[in-house]
């Protein structure tokens, strides 16, 4: 099964995340922050990036231009996890190569619908 | 499939609360003037993770105040509004009352609405002035819908032209088309034109472009989430097939209709569980509901490093358990193995007890991290200028002890504040600094935790207490005491010199609660202070409760423990230092005062080796504030023991804290110095009954 990336420094969003994945067979690799996601990331490949924006240590942001940057990311599903006031983040998302966005508050069926959307 | 939210509250909960400390305390460092620009970001990103957090596990009510909060917060990092004492101060009445809300909705209880309202209204208040922007809304946008669907509308005809690069961003035109195809009846007819030859042909680039028939009943809306994330990556173009003058097209990237995932989800997606679904009046409840459970359980984050210690530790005691199993044979035993033996069995369980000890152990910062904010309100508020020292925050304590010595310390902080550090122009006039500090400073001694509270004030005056306690006939007109014993008449009930009980203070119920309160902790208390330069009010607390460090004393065949944190000192009876009053008590002369002599053997009705006052000796207690010379027959060794309850397993007895079991197994008596006291002014010459245990 597919393997996930999730980003981000809130314990209990990551939890909610890797518990509703693992739940439906996907593969999670938690990181607290973008430095420790690219480093993560870079050791083993995974197959979709979720990750917060607002973080310390590299934003979710910086995250995915770092990620892009990467051969073995080109062309792999990143995912933002922004709020609703949030536009912005999606515009400078995007150009720094984001696939899409999730939009919080987002409830476990939303999330597994939106990966198994990107992961075909 | 559905997944039960509540088991991630009480992390979400540890974390927020974690999340507004870090708040309060980086607001209270920030420099007005010139804020540091990380310390704004970390505020910012802890109201960002409760805003977060509390709209993914349903609380609304707390998400809604935090955002506003976060608003404000993002201004100030992004340097659109200006860092000003009063935005500060508005920000940390938002931490208070997010406290209160997150308090509320773990423990399933309610908090105070309108006050909260209050501190919302303030914080719309800042950001309706100043700042370069318009205040921001404080509700999402409701979706809008896409204007009304022309009359008999046929099908949708959708022109796709993803963008050469739009795979670079990890989106998949075949997954579009795939969800497309999901919405409705279609026809999908590719136009490859574009694609290059074979040798141009660049496997990372977008060629192909489609045209999509759907049903024309299909919501526009729907249609447009589908492209939401490629909208500037690709040409779209939305028309009706039958109406192509009276068109919806829009250009990519320029139409705004598209709503939220949250929003727009559920028509399409029809597993939404309704949690977003919520009225106004719901909310509150709701939120009360999705936080009761996590009430009850009482919990402690340990450090990882404690509980690998302690696997250690026990892995040590089954090698010296399995050794000493070896020597078991009557025949050859190993005398010098045995002792060898038994010695490491001391080491480990010692090592153990004290390990297993630590992971109850918490840092005092816990508790001292609430005294920046209490100082710099109260000393506002009291018109004074106070510096703010702590010492040796890292200091361990037990988690129960920690807990209970919180309102204490607020208590003696407070008096500080109020009663000690003076009002700057007085200090001036005394040559002090304007700015006066109290300093908070823990450190370990011996088995206990000291904790001092300083401050450079006005000190006590102890002509004024003195006079104070005559009036109120605690003291005889002609008694004299010596300083030290004046200073701890404010532990005395009802005591409180301020002329006008200040409300911050002094109702003169202060001082002896506190002094209860460290005596149920199995601490004492006490007060060194200078008129005119200051006090220190100095805490001694056992790290553990469970546990004493006790002096064995025999009275007869009788042990008793006496708590070491009692005794002043033991000496031998100079018997010219007797001094009998008839009918009632002895006394013994020690340096300057008289203290009682209790004999024990009568108040616990034992027979004493020798009632003799020469042939025993007594060990100086101290207990509420008064002195006596407790009458042994000798002086056991020094131990610790571990307190057993007597109220639990017989009941309550005047004079006695406890019980412990002894290696022997006979049960020991643990005296309450305190208790005997005031047993032995009670009923000098009528000994009472005790539980008389017979050695096993």
């Amino acid at each position: 099964m597919a393997n996930v990336l999730a980003v981000d420094d809130s314990a209990s969003m990551r939890q909610m995340v890797s518990f509703t994945l693992k739940g439906a067979g996907y593969d999670v690799t938690e990181a607290v922050d973008g430095q420790d996601a690219l480093d993560k990331a870079r050791t083993g490949k995974v197959d979709v990036i979720l990750t917060d924006v607002n973080m310390p240590n590299m934003d979710g942001i910086e995250l995915i231009r770092q990620l892009r940057g990467l051969p073995q990311y080109k062309f792999t599903p990143m995912l933002l996890l922004t709020t609703e006031s949030g536009a912005d983040k999606k515009a400078e998302g995007k150009a720094a190569g984001a696939t899409g966005w999730l939009v919080k508050p987002f409830n476990p069926d939303q999330l597994l619908a939106t990966l198994s959307k990107v992961l075909g | 499939m559905s997944i039960d939210i509540a088991q991630f509250h009480q992390v979400f909960f540890e974390e927020s609360f974690e999340g507004l400390e870090i708040m309060e305390s980086s607001l209270l460092d920030l420099e007005i003037g010139q804020p540091d620009s990380e310390a704004i970001n970390t505020i910012f990103r802890a109201a960002h993770s409760i805003k977060g957090g509390s709209g993914t596990f349903g609380f609304s009510a707390i998400g809604e105040f935090t955002h506003v909060l976060e608003t404000l917060l993002d201004e100030m990092r992004n340097g659109t509004r200006d860092v000003t004492r009063e935005a500060v101060d508005v920000l940390l009445l938002a931490v208070d009352s997010l406290r209160e809300m997150l308090s509320a909705a773990r423990d399933g209880a309610d908090f105070d609405a309108n006050a909260v309202a209050e501190v919302h209204a303030k914080l719309e208040r800042q950001l309706a002035l100043g700042g370069d922007q318009a205040p921001a809304a404080t509700a999402p946008a409701a979706p809008t819908e896409s204007a009304a669907q022309p009359a008999g509308a046929g099908d949708w005809i959708i022109a796709f032209a993803p963008h050469p690069n739009l795979f670079a961003t990890g989106n998949d035109p075949v997954r579009i088309l795939r969800e497309l195809r999901a919405l409705g009846r279609s026809e999908i007819e590719a136009d490859l034109s574009q694609l290059p030859d074979y040798a141009e042909f660049d496997p990372e680039t977008s060629y192909a472009r489609w045209t999509v028939t759907l049903d024309g009943s299909v919501e526009e809306r729907a249609i447009r989430e589908v492209f939401e994330w490629v909208e500037d990556d690709a040409d779209i173009s939305l028309t009706r097939g039958a109406d192509a003058a009276a068109a919806t097209a829009t250009q990519s990237g320029a139409d705004d209709t598209a709503a939220p995932v949250v929003a727009a989800a559920p028509d399409a997606d029809e597993r939404r569980t309704g949690e977003d679904r919520r009225t106004g009046d719901e909310r509150r409840s709701t939120d009360r509901r999705a936080g009761g459970n996590t009430a009850a359980a009482s919990s402690i984050r340990v450090d990882i490093g404690k509980v690998d210690s302690l696997i250690n530790l026990v892995g040590e005691l089954v090698i010296t358990q399995s050794m000493l199993g070896q020597l078991d044979d009557p025949q050859t035993v190993d005398f010098e193995k045995l002792r060898e033996g038994l010695a490491q069995l001391e080491r480990n369980t010692r090592e153990l007890q004290e390990s297993v000890m630590r992971i109850r152990m918490l840092p005092i910062s816990f508790s001292f991290n609430r005294f920046p904010r209490l100082v710099r309100d109260l000393s506002t508020k009291l018109g004074k200028e106070v510096e703010l020292k702590i010492v040796g925050e890292q200091t361990e304590l037990d988690k129960t002890v920690l807990e209970k010595i919180a309102d204490p310390l607020v208590h003696l902080v407070r008096n500080a504040l109020d009663h000690g550090i003076e009002k700057p122009d007085i200090r001036a006039e005394a040559g002090k600094p304007l700015c006066g500090t109290l300093t908070l400073a823990a450190r370990h001694e011996g088995g206990n935790i000291v904790i001092e509270i300083s401050d450079d004030g006005a000190g006590l005056d102890a002509e004024k207490l003195l006079a104070k306690a005559r009036e109120r006939g605690l003291v005889g007109a002609d008694e004299v005491l010596p300083e030290e014993r004046i200073h701890e008449l404010i532990f005395h009930p009802g005591f409180s010199t301020a002329k006008e009980l200040s409300d911050v203070s002094g109702r003169g119920v202060g001082m002896d609660v506190v002094k209860r309160n460290i005596k149920e902790l199995g601490g004492v208390i006490e007060l060194h202070s200078t008129f005119g330069a200051g006090s220190t009010i100095r805490i001694r607390l056992p790290l553990t409760l469970a546990i004493l460090d006790g002096q064995l004393v025999r009275v007869g065949d009788q042990t008793y423990i006496v708590p070491l944190v009692s005794i002043v000192e033991s000496l031998q009876i100079d018997p010219e230092r007797v001094k009998s009053v008839v009918g009632a008590a002895e006394l013994y002369r020690l340096r300057g005062e008289y203290i009682p002599i209790v004999r024990l053997y009568e108040v616990f009705n034992i027979e004493p080796q020798s009632s003799a006052l020469e042939d025993g000796l007594i060990v100086v207690v101290e207990g509420e504030g008064q002195r006596a010379g407790i009458l042994i027959d000798e002086l056991l060794g020094q131990q610790q023991v571990v307190i057993k309850s007597l109220e639990t397993n017989y009941r309550k007895v005047d004079g006695i804290s406890g019980a412990t079991i002894l290696g022997d197994g006979t049960v020991a008596m643990i005296m309450d110095a305190g208790g005997l006291i005031a047993l032995n002014r009670i009923q000098p010459q009528s000994p009472i009954p005790s539980p008389k245990v017979k050695a096993a």
